[in-house]
């Protein structure tokens, strides 16, 4: 008990403070960085409440795909971050009563004592050295819900051919040389000697 | 809500924050995209924090299938915002979220 108890304060932590360093940290990259290591940690609770195969998939999905995408999108940008936050201390007061006013309604919320539900569940889950939380999910999942597990792929699909059409360009407008010219570079075009004087550069 | 047993209410706590850490960044980051849909992600995860929480105290399975059905609509999100503000930036040059509306048809 005391185990998990301890496990639980040192992951939640791990997932608040990195959280907050997503949207203090002055490097986007450093962002990204940190909300991996915030889902990392969110994980880890997934699978102390067990949900083991919910924790797995989070790693899998969002720091093996979705964290990955935003770091591609923020290095291939080339934004000036420092400009950007410029902004930021002319919203910090707004911000700051939006987000104290909701902690404190969540935490007053907190404070009432919660009943065990009265009704019974929809589909009560076995215990865990019986079944795996995995093939518990997955018997449900493939029966009672099949329609919406069809609809959530659907779902993807939309999401797939929207991101692909979104950025296409047209082959006009495409960057990059054609293969001919490329080939048909000479050195005597493209290489230049200069004689450089040390630590000046050109 | 004592604090060596670690019961609903500590992970309902942990989701507040979380929610909360999320909703300031959306506000403060008011001209950085990247960061408001990272902030976003953020918000979603409180979400399914809450869903399992609930569900693992109930014995109800279901709340950590529609956890399952929330982790995928914010992985198609996160694609199509992040296709958005490739495009985005591509046409305008830069992210800034406050002349967004320039996109207005």
């Amino acid at each position: 008990m005391i185990l998990e108890a301890a496990a639980f304060y040192f992951f939640a932590s791990v997932c608040i403070t990195s959280a907050l360093a997503v949207i203090i940290a002055r490097n986007p990259v450093r962002s990204v960085l940190f909300l991996i290591l915030s889902f990392c940690s969110a994980a880890a609770l997934f699978i102390l409440l067990g949900a083991e195969f919910l924790g797995l998939i989070l790693i899998v999905v969002y720091v093996g795909a979705v964290a990955v995408l935003f770091l591609f999108v923020v290095m291939m940008l080339d934004i000036d971050f420092a400009e950007l936050r410029l902004g930021l201390l002319k919203h910090l007061p707004v911000g700051g009563l939006v987000g104290l006013v909701l902690l404190t309604e969540l935490v007053l919320v907190l404070l009432i004592t919660l009943a065990p539900s009265a009704t019974k569940p929809a589909a009560p889950a076995p215990p865990l050295d019986v079944t795996p939380n995995t093939n518990a999910i997955g018997e449900i999942l493939y029966t009672d819900y099949f329609f919406f597990f069809q609809v959530a792929g659907i779902i993807l699909l939309v999401a797939m051919i929207g991101a692909i059409v979104l950025t296409l360009r047209p082959p006009a407008q495409r960057k990059g040389l054609p293969p001919a010219e490329q080939i048909a570079r000479s050195p005597s075009e493209s290489v230049k000697k200069r004689n450089l004087i040390s630590r000046r550069g050109i | 809500m004592s604090l060596a047993t670690i019961s609903l209410e500590h992970y309902l706590a942990v989701s507040a924050m979380l929610f909360t850490i999320g909703v300031f960044g959306v506000f403060i980051h008011r001209k950085n995209l990247i960061i408001i849909l990272m902030a976003i992600e953020l918000i979603l995860l409180a979400a399914n924090l809450n869903l399992i929480a609930f569900a693992t105290h109930n014995g109800d399975l279901v709340g950590q299938i529609f956890a399952l059905f929330v982790l995928t609509v914010a992985a198609a999100e996160a694609a199509v915002g992040l296709a958005i503000l490739t495009v985005f930036f591509r046409n305008r040059g830069n992210i800034d979220v406050e002349r967004v509306n320039i996109m207005k048809g």
